[in-house]
């Protein structure tokens, strides 16, 4: 790509953010499998709109499409921020049907999941390159942050200016090392919180209103 | 002389592992799905991919991407991924990251998902493991 043309882009994506401040911002919620993201992203739409955004499973890859969820009118110290959230498929370099055989889940069912799987990682990608405004990396407090892929979707957020704040999920869990994931990314805000049991929502909200707001 | 391509060098696949090493020059003069094209056509034949330099954040994006919809049940399973930048990536100047001229100089190693195993990865090393088809 030339020097102007991503100069050009540079202008058109500042310019857009100052010209539509207040048009809702769509975040997107990303992360690898597993993560707790649609669990994340109902737990918000619960909280200020009182409907959830999709099925939560422990069986990885249960989302596989983006689902949006539009106007969510977040209130903090006196004023509104409204958002649409982006619950997006886990993202992976790899996705193996025999996976999902281990969750008593039948082979053609496991093909057709894992099929989907993949269609909806490459949407989750289109997403990210194209439609979001923000992003909340949501990460599993209780597993090693310092992998390729989250380095790597780190690395792409960060290369399109995309305000971005890292949740360190799951910490009603024992396992929890909210230090570990600070550390990985420390150029990047972490807050830690279990979208589960709804510990630590407020500093999520406040957080999500000083970045998206 | 013409040039030479990975698939020139050939290896019988059953007898060993092929490892195509690939120089950031040889990277420079490719688009960016030519250059997904080429990881990709190496590592579904079941090579071991290095490139000196590794991909830029929004070719990375797009390795992912293409990677997805190539997945096929028994057959391809996708890639594992590994890399770390060299010290000099750091060293950039404003005027390149405001004129998005990002660094992607980061050794990076690639391989299909089924066959390669990160063993341990650290700022100085990555050991993997490699299995025949």
């Amino acid at each position: 790509m030339g020097l102007l043309t991503n100069l050009k882009d540079s202008v058109s994506r500042v310019t857009d953010r100052l010209f539509a401040s207040d048009d809702p911002k769509r975040i997107g919620i990303y992360g690898p499998p597993n993560a707790g993201k649609t669990t994340l992203a109902n737990r918000i739409a619960r909280d200020w709109t009182g409907d959830a955004i999709g099925p939560e499973s422990h069986v990885p890859h249960e989302t596989r499409r983006a689902r949006r969820k539009e106007g969510v009118d977040i209130e903090r110290n006196g004023r509104s921020v409204t958002i649409d959230i982006v619950d997006t498929p886990g993202v992976a370099t790899k996705v193996d049907y025999k996976e999902f055989l281990d969750h008593d889940i039948e082979k053609d069912d496991a093909i057709r999941r894992s099929r989907e799987a993949t269609e909806g990682v490459a949407e989750a990608m289109h997403w990210l390159r194209e439609d979001v405004d923000g992003v909340i990396y949501v990460l599993d407090s209780t597993t090693d942050p310092f992998t390729q892929v989250n380095t790597m979707l780190i690395g792409i957020i960060e290369s399109r200016d995309l305000p971005v704040l890292i949740f360190a999920n799951k910490i009603d869990l024992d396992e929890a090392d909210i230090k570990r994931v600070a550390d990985a990314f420390p150029q990047h805000e972490t807050v830690p919180l279990s979208a589960l049991e709804g510990n630590n929502m407020d500093e999520v909200y406040d957080k999500i209103a000083e970045y998206f707001g | 002389m013409p040039e030479a391509t990975p698939s020139d060098s050939t290896t019988e696949s059953q007898n060993g592992v092929q490892i195509d090493l690939i120089s950031g020059s040889r990277m420079e003069g490719l688009r960016s799905m030519e250059k997904i094209r080429l990881i990709l056509d190496g590592v579904r034949d079941g090579n071991i991919v290095i490139l000196e330099e590794g991909l830029s954040p929004d070719e990375e994006s797009k390795l992912i991407e293409v990677t997805m919809t190539e997945i096929s049940p028994d057959e391809f399973s996708g890639i594992e991924i590994e890399s770390y930048p060299h010290e000099d990536a750091a060293d950039q100047s404003f005027l390149d990251r405001l004129m998005g001229r990002e660094s992607t100089k980061k050794l990076t190693v690639i391989g299909p998902a089924n066959q390669i195993e990160t063993l341990h990865k650290d700022d100085q090393l990555i050991s993997a493991l490699v299995s025949r088809k």
